[in-house]
Formats: structure tokens, sequence, C-alpha cells
């Protein structure tokens, strides 16, 4: 488990689980996306983002997500949403957002 | 139909929800930088936009200069040069999204073809507020693969007005912190050619007589000094440093063999080079000082608290602060230089001298003042030689100026109710 200003990250072998929290509509969430960039950087092949904490997405979490989507795609790693709320996987459906990630 | 409907429906609620926080993201205070990368982070993430960026548009340098980028990579250049036939297309466009076929046509696109080309970009976005070019936006391809639709455009344009309108907030605010600063460089100009000008009367003034050559610029440190230990503003010391420095200005008009002559002069003559003070307010009045008590100091510099002074015999509290401030400076620095009928006096008698008419001709807070500076820089409390520089070392080190100073100190104090000196 790495913290890294109260973002949370769960690695598992080539798997890094980073919980999105309620940090990702705010110019903050860019932790997040620099997060995700490290860890992908240092090997993780497959990026899971957690939305169990966050309620709502807005559009700067919208393009925060992009940002992971493009840097992942980059290298070849996939990226999988995970406890997504029903309204949030609609907006992501709705966007777009599903034609590069896959929803557990 | 009613899947589509309430899809729809989600979507302007996403939409006008990026563009009500970007409202007010552009009117709230923080940094330009933050501002901007909100901007764009609402811009890409109200329609799934992959990558793109902001750039502000330089006049001067005819180049858009990046201000954010998302997604575009580090080999994105950061600037890039316009021509006029650029801003000429960019202004007859306005503001509404150019796609990359038409962009095509562009001087300065041919130039980055190969950037644009390489990151997907679709759209070029004029910032034209006003009739003025300010910045351009580019954005890449969206996260669906569509095409951009018409509903799409007019979402861009008005987020895209408002990150023009925060551009050129800034450019005004960037210019007006410009212009207080030339202001601010003005102001200092100006008061450096007055401080040299005063300087100059200063040595001219002192021309006149030979025997106190550097008297002007002497009471004018003196005056500083004790202005210091008051605890003036920076400000403040610098007015009643340039009283001390033009406080003779009236001998100007006294007959120079008066001022140069080597004897005690007779009364007709000290009637003459007593109307100094007077004359010197009326040459100093008409001046617009950034100091207002210039011309009191020359006019009052010869004032006693026991109204035994010249010219108006005014009493203590009747005296203006600052020529009870150059009175003492004067004094002193007449003490402490030879004159034609008189050897200057030793350091200790002339501090016995303050002790003795603290009250009667100085205000002993200022004799206080004046004298705890020396006993500052003679301790070493204060590193700056001041008193050395103008008296000469040996002049100022001789054996006991240190006690008395402190016995002086604690005397003036003990019967004026002012805070003692350590006597070890």
């Amino acid at each position: 488990v790495n913290i890294d200003k109260g973002i949370t990250v769960q690695i598992t072998g080539e798997i890094a689980t980073i919980f999105a929290g309620d940090y990702l509509n705010k110019l903050s969430g860019e932790a997040i996306e620099r997060e995700c960039k490290r860890q992908i950087k240092a090997g993780a092949k497959k990026l899971i983002v957690n939305f169990a904490q966050t309620e709502i997405v807005n559009s700067i979490g919208v393009s925060i997500l992009l940002g992971i989507i493009d840097a992942a795609s980059e290298c070849g790693a996939e990226v999988v949403f995970s406890e997504v709320k029903e309204e949030t996987k609609e907006l992501f459906e709705m966007l777009g957002l599903t034609n590069h990630v896959s929803i557990v | 139909m009613a899947e589509q409907n309430m899809e729809n429906q989600q979507k302007l609620v996403h939409t006008f929800g990026a563009l009500a926080e970007l409202g007010s993201e552009i009117v709230q205070k923080q940094s330009f930088q933050e501002m901007m990368r909100t901007s764009l982070h609402l811009l890409l993430g109200s329609l799934a936009i992959m990558r793109g960026g902001v750039a502000r548009y330089s006049r001067f340098g005819h180049e858009l200069n990046m201000l954010v980028l998302r997604g575009l990579g580090e080999e994105f250049p950061l600037n890039l040069s316009l021509c006029y036939e650029d801003e000429r297309q960019f202004l007859a466009n306005g503001l509404y999204p150019i796609e990359v076929s038409q962009a095509k046509a562009l001087p300065f696109f041919q130039i980055y073809d190969v950037s644009f080309e390489k990151k997907h970009i679709e759209l070029l976005i004029p910032l034209v507020i006003r009739d003025e070019l300010v910045g351009v936006v580019i954005l890449g391809e969206k996260a669906n693969g569509e095409p951009y639709s018409t509903y799409d455009k007019d979402i861009i344009c008005a987020m895209c007005r408002h990150i023009g309108v925060g551009i050129i907030q800034r450019n005004l605010m960037a210019e007006l912190e410009r212009r207080a600063e030339e202001n601010r460089k003005l102001y200092e100009e100006l008061k450096t050619t007055y401080a040299d000008t005063v300087k100059a009367f200063a040595a001219a003034i002192d021309c006149k007589d030979k025997y106190t050559e550097g008297h002007s610029v002497r009471v004018g440190k003196y005056s500083e000094i004790i202005a210091r230990e008051l605890g003036y503003s920076e400000n403040e010391v610098e007015g009643v440093a340039v009283a001390g420095y033009l406080h003779d200005v009236g001998k100007l008009t006294v007959e120079r063999n008066i001022i140069n002559a080597p004897y005690r002069i007779n009364a007709k003559e000290s009637a003459e080079l007593n109307k100094h003070p007077s004359v010197g307010y009326e040459i100093l009045l008409p001046i617009q000082h950034p100091y207002t008590d210039v011309p009191l100091a020359a006019k009052y510099h010869h004032e006693r608290l026991d109204g035994r002074g010249y010219p108006e015999g005014l009493m203590d509290n009747e005296i203006p602060y600052i020529a009870k401030i150059v009175n003492l400076a004067d004094s002193f620095d007449a003490m402490t230089t030879d004159r034609p009928y008189k050897r200057r006096r030793p350091a200790n008698e002339v501090i016995e001298d303050l002790q003795r008419n603290s009250g009667k001709q100085f205000a002993p807070e200022l004799v206080t003042a004046f004298l705890n500076g020396m006993l500052k820089e003679l301790t070493g409390e204060n590193k700056n030689k001041r008193f050395r520089r103008l008296l000469g070392r040996e002049y100022m080190e001789v054996e006991g100026l240190i006690p008395l100073l402190k016995k002086v100190l604690n005397d003036i104090n003990a019967t004026t109710g002012l805070t003692l000196v350590g006597m070890d």
C-alpha cells in the first residue's frame, strides 16, 4: 500500500489499484493521474481505478481519467474501472470512456 | 427515443455543469496557471476530448505560447510562430472552431502540421475577444471517436469565450503591474534626482564658508541618525535628512565676509547673519518638497526650548519637531568642528554640554536618541560607523567615553522618566 497525498494504491504483482476517493473532481486530482503514470512506469500492466468512495464524477474528473487512459494506452497497459456507481457508469458510456476501459 | 432523450438530458447536465464551473473559475482569485489548468480540464472533460491545449497570443513576438496542454506529449512545440496572414485569418474567423482540414490553409499550420497530425488535432479555436486575438485553443479527438457535432462546437465556443476572457483579464492585470512598476521606477528616479539636487545645494551652501566646509552634509547625516534612533519610517528619515542638508540655505544671501569672519562678529553683522533662517524659509517654501516640514526646519532651527532662540523666540511646544532635531544636529556639528575663532571641543565636553542644555536648548528625548546612537556605535551594537566617519576615529575612541555616555544617558533619563541604560 502506497499513500501519497491521501491517495491509496494497492499493488499486486503487475496490477495496481488506485482508489479515486473524492479527489478526482478537483485540480488536486492530478495527483491520481501522476500516481497512475508512476505505476505504469514502474511496470504495472493493469490499472484498476476504484470508485467505491466516489459519489459523482465531474468534468475535471473525466479529464483526469482521460489522461490516465491516454498514458496507459501509450504503454500498452489496460485500464479497468471498478465499483462505479450506476449514474457514473452511464456518464462514462455516454462520453465514450467505455470504448477505452472496461467496467467491473 | 426515450433513452436518447435521457442521454441528451444527461449530456446537457454534464456540459452545463462544466460551463458553470468554468465561469466561476474565471472570476475566482487564484493563480492564472491554476485557472488555465482547471479550465482546460473542464473543457476536455465536458465532451470527453482526449487531448488539447490553450495558448496565449503574444502580439509582440507574433507567436502562440502554450499555457497548458494535456495529452500532447513532450515533443509538442510550446511556442508556435504566427505570421500576419494567420492572425488576419484567425480574426476573420472569430471565436468559432476551425476544422483541421480548413486549418491546413493557414501558413503556420504548414510549419507545425506534423505535430498536429501526430496528436490527432481536430479543431483550432481562435480566442477572439473584442476583435482581438488573445489566444488559440487546440483540441484532439473525442473519446467516443465521433466527429464534433454543431452542439459540441457551440459548447466549445461558450467555454472558449470564458477562457479568452480569463486570458484578457490576465493581460490587463500584467499591463497594470507593468505600469505600476514603471511608475515606481520613475518615482525612485525622481527621488534620486531630488536627493542629488539637495546634496548639490548643501555643497553650494557650504562653499560659502571655508571654515565649515561639509557642515550642511554633516547636519543632514546627524539629523538622519536622530530620526533613525527615534524609530521613524524610511520616508520620514529621508525628510529629516533633507531638512538637515538644507537648513542653512538662507546663508546663500549672507555676505561671504560675515560668514567667513575670523573673529566674533559684531551686533550688526550678527543681525545680518541671523536673518538666514527666515530667508531660508522663503527660499524653500515655494518648492514642492516630498517632505512637508523642510522649510519649517530652516526657519526654526535656531529656536530653543527655553524661548531664548531666534528668529521668533518660540517656546518648547511652539517649535516644530523637525526644527528641534536639526537644531541638535547643527549645534553638535558646531561644537565638534574647528571654527575661525574656536577649536573644536573634545567629545566628553560636547557630551556634557548636550546634557547641560538638555531641556533648555535641546529636547531631552532627542539628546537621548542621539547619544544612544553614539553609544550603540561605540559598543559595537551598531556596526555602522557613522560617527567615526564624520568625526574621525581618534576623536571618537578616547578613553572613558562609553561610561560617560551611559552616565549622561541615565542622568537625563532619570530626570525625564525615560528608560535607564545598563552601567556594567
